[in-house]
């Protein structure tokens, strides 16, 4: 049988020269993303910003959603969002943050209940408080940095403190795009979005610590590599690991994203981008290229016998 | 690298095997389950996401707990000046504490150390500390004593208030016929309680954050209680109205609760044999019914008012207010008050699981139907299939026969995630099943590491056994570094996550543990088998 070979068995493309690009377009996306996350928002999910969110499905088997919209928006309760969510039955009702602290949100509910009343089935009622969604977005955003701090002192352990600088360097890159892609496609960002992001940020490090093994590998075996040659080969012998395993995991996703329901829809979106297009990326384009800059391999020709102590002294 | 002594290749099948086993008791109806031995029982719970249910916040009102401390307080200086004859004047609460004059000069003394008797040390003797429940100060000068209710009282008091409600929160519960309600304590002030497949959220919600203070108090008969809206009520009487139907009457009440609903025995919800309405019967223990009896031996045709306090924001509201025919002796009795059999059933509920401390706010409210829930079911096994089968035919297309040693390893990875699951009683979510097929990409990852390392291998021109032994020696480094990684990340989502979140976290995490194990011994061990059987002299990759 002849097996599939999606990457040529002596493949040396040379990564390296693309720095010149892959840098200033990946700091203009950056800087891009952050434009956008500050002018352009996300969209919060009530898990963040309190409110109201009821998912119906109309019993006729066909939901009316101009009626709807006029007897939701006469019920007075501001700003009243609907939305087709999966069939033809399916609305989402979003009802924005009452005014008036816990009691109100309550209220609202059962306004909304008694305006669409019994035509439609209740599927999912969620209501967060204030307070509590306060609560939800710091603990995210306490636990996004708590999970790159604590991966960091890992790396710092196992490899170089350069190797750990570059890696988070490349974990900060695929957060802020990841972010940029979520204000851009207005996705809902809630409590599955920050997991979307720590599992995003697990692959990307997953991938760039295989790369990272195998230049510390060959920093050991190969000291008088130029180190443009030895990063190249590097990132090229592990290429093809890189594309089956990321083709595998799109597979996944992309089961998720077709048949898992509008329920993870969000989430598996937040993955396929984060996971397959920046990830991957990044580990090749930047956190393997950046190593030059922070200075690994720097002098190492001239002191190829103390690296070669050390190296033998750790084995 | 590929050597397995027996014992240890015995180890490795057998571990596999029994944590495989673990999985079983999920694919059996629960009926069946139930009359296996109890350490076979442990199962999967499917999360509120899967099988509909209501998942409610609740936050204690620190406000409504505040307001009763200060209530007690105020009570108990009054108590204290009466009881050594002080004169006072001036006795009201202010932000945080209660403050008093004494009227005259030489009894500021006295005053001023019988109120600090008031201020006890904080969680009994064993505490230790020196924290107090209230903090006296005194001022010679302009005779103000103020009594401050300290912090640490103050969370305390709201610490015990979670304490008495859970038990409360739980008797409600059961009186709907819910089955496997979670209630526990979450921080300080909160409690959540987690309900499976629950028909009528709303009538759960009505019931949870219902105070339900029942009091029975004299009706004030000095005046009209018209007159009483348009001037004002007399000074130890007040207003409370009474709803009919939607329309309120105001109802003028003696402040003075006669019996209290925490002298209940029993309530029970039933048809008045005359009118055939739906009423509540209720029955007082032996105090409630000596105390009952005495008011009413004392006030035969006067009316007296039922009064219900649920918390909401009308504040008490008066049920009924019928007039005292005869005494009753017996202490059961009867309410009455434009009741639907629902209202009826709710209110014995409440009158028997007994009334909350203080206030409850729902601060977060989940529900979902049992429609949805089975919908998630089945596209998350779906999806599960679908990525299955994609990966298993991608792994074949590259690997060939090491594709398939891939599959395997990769099944007996998942039956293994779900066999752990299982023996944590775990709950599985919607992004837990996410985090389920996100793994099939790790596990599969492991093997796509070991495998291409063995074709550099083979290119750098070693012999077939020798390529496999490497590649596995030095492709299991990188797993273990790779995968501890993404575990860090698995571990906070965990700390940090809620509900759903933690589900996610939980899978993968445990995914990434069985990954771990599958790649270091058990595809090591199926290659290794396959070797000794085949001795082959080129690898298939």
């Amino acid at each position: 049988m002849r097996l599939l070979r999606i990457v040529p068995d002596e493949t040396k493309f040379d990564f390296m020269r693309f720095r010149r690009i892959s840098f200033p377009i990946s700091a203009m996306l950056s800087v891009l993303a952050v434009f956008l996350y500050f002018y352009h928002g996300l969209n919060f999910g009530i898990d963040f910003v309190g409110g109201t969110l009821i998912e119906v499905q109309a019993k006729s088997g066909h939901a009316d959603l101009a009626t709807m919209r006029t007897t939701l928006g006469g019920l007075g309760l501001g700003d009243v969002q609907l939305q087709q969510f999966g069939g033809e039955a399916d609305v989402l009702i979003r009802v924005a943050q009452q005014p008036g602290g816990e009691q109100a949100q309550q209220a609202a509910v059962e306004k909304v209940r008694q305006a669409l009343g019994d035509a439609v089935e209740y599927r999912r009622i969620e209501v967060v408080g204030p307070r509590v969604s306060g609560e939800l977005l710091s603990m995210g955003t306490v636990g996004l940095f708590v999970a790159i701090g604590a991966i960091l002192i890992y790396l710092w352990f196992r490899f170089e403190w350069q190797f750990a600088l570059g890696a988070m360097v490349a974990n900060i890159h695929d957060i802020v795009l990841t972010i940029g892609f979520m204000s851009v496609t207005q996705i809902d960002f809630d409590l599955t979005s920050i997991a979307a992001l720590l599992t995003i940020l697990g692959y990307s490090l997953n991938d760039t610590v295989v790369i990272y093994d195998r230049i510390r590998e060959m920093l050991r075996r190969y000291k008088k590599l130029p180190m443009t040659d030895l990063l190249n080969v590097s990132i090229n012998s592990t290429l093809s690991r890189s594309i089956i395993t990321h083709v595998t995991v799109s597979l996944s996703l992309l089961a998720l994203l077709l048949f898992g329901g509008r329920a993870i829809h969000s989430f598996t979106a937040t993955m396929m981008f984060g996971v397959v297009l920046v990830g991957t990326y990044t580990s090749v384009f930047i956190a393997s290229p950046i190593l030059i800059y922070l200075g690994v391999g720097i002098g190492r020709a001239e002191a190829a016998d103390t690296v070669e102590a050390r190296a033998e002294a750790r084995t | 690298m590929l050597y397995f002594t027996r014992w240890k290749a015995l180890g490795i099948v057998a571990t596999a095997l029994i944590v495989c086993l673990l999985a079983v008791p999920n694919f059996f109806p629960t009926e069946t389950v139930k009359n296996w031995p109890v350490w076979a029982q442990r199962h999967l719970v499917l999360g509120l996401d899967l099988q509909g249910g209501s998942h409610i916040l609740l936050e204690v009102d620190t406000n409504d707990v505040r307001k009763q401390r200060l209530d007690a307080v105020l009570d108990d200086v009054r108590r204290t000046l009466r009881d050594a004859k002080v004169g006072y004047s001036g006795l009201v609460k202010r932000n945080d504490g209660v403050e008093v004059r004494i009227r005259e000069n030489f009894d500021f003394g006295q005053a001023l150390s019988k109120l600090r008797d008031l201020s006890q040390p904080l969680g009994g003797v064993l505490a230790g500390g020196g924290q107090r429940t209230l903090e006296v100060t005194g001022d010679s000068g302009s005779r103000l004593v103020r009594l401050t209710v300290t912090e640490p009282a103050r969370i305390e008091r709201v610490r015990q208030v979670v304490e008495q409600a859970i038990p409360i929160i739980e008797k409600r519960i059961n009186a709907l016929g819910l089955v496997e309600p979670t209630i526990q304590r979450q921080g300080i002030d909160r409690i959540l309680v987690q309900v499976p497949g629950l028909g009528d959220p709303q009538r759960l919600l009505d019931l949870l954050k219902n105070t339900a203070k029942l009091e029975f108090r004299l009706v004030d008969v000095s005046m009209t209680a018209q007159d009483a809206v348009a001037s004002r009520p007399p000074a130890d009487s007040e207003v409370l109205y009474e709803n009919h139907g939607g329309q309120k009457t105001p109802v003028l009440v003696q402040k003075q609760v006669l019996v209290s609903g925490d002298e209940l025995t029993d309530a029970q919800a039933g048809f008045d044999q005359r009118t055939s309405e739906p009423i509540v019967s209720f029955k007082f223990n032996s105090a409630g019914a000596r105390k009952f009896a005495q008011v009413t031996q004392e006030n035969v045709g006067r009316p007296f008012a039922i009064i219900l306090d649920s918390g909401g924001e009308g504040g008490p509201e008066v049920i009924s207010a019928p007039v005292i025919r005869e005494p009753i002796l017996g202490g059961s009795g009867q309410i009455s008050g434009n009741f639907t059999v629902e209202t009826a059933n709710n209110l014995a509920i409440l009158l028997r699981s007994g009334a909350l401390p203080a206030k409850l706010t729902p601060v977060e409210q989940r529900v979902v139907g049992a429609g949805l829930g089975q919908d998630s079911i089945d596209k998350g096994k779906l999806a599960s299939y679908a990525g299955g089968a994609l990966v298993v035919l991608f792994m074949f297309a590259t690997y060939g026969l090491f594709g398939l040693f891939a599959n395997l390893a990769v099944a007996i990875n998942v039956a293994m995630i779900f066999g752990i699951l299982s023996l944590l009683n775990a709950t599985l979510t919607l992004p837990g099943i996410a985090g389920i097929v996100l793994t099939v990409g790790i596990a599969v990852d492991s093997n796509v590491l070991i495998y291409e390392r063995i074709r550099e291998e083979v290119r750098h021109g070693r012999s077939a056994i020798a390529a496999i032994d490497a590649g596995f020696s030095r492709a299991l480094a990188t797993i273990l570094d790779s995968n501890i990684t993404t575990f860090i990340a698995a571990a906070v989502l965990f700390f940090i996550g809620t509900g759903p979140v933690r589900g996610f976290a939980v899978t993968l995490g445990i995914g990434i543990i069985t990954t771990l194990f599958t790649a270091f011994t058990l595809t090591r061990l199926i290659v290794a088998t396959w070797v000794r059987w085949v001795r082959p002299k080129t690898v298939p990759i």
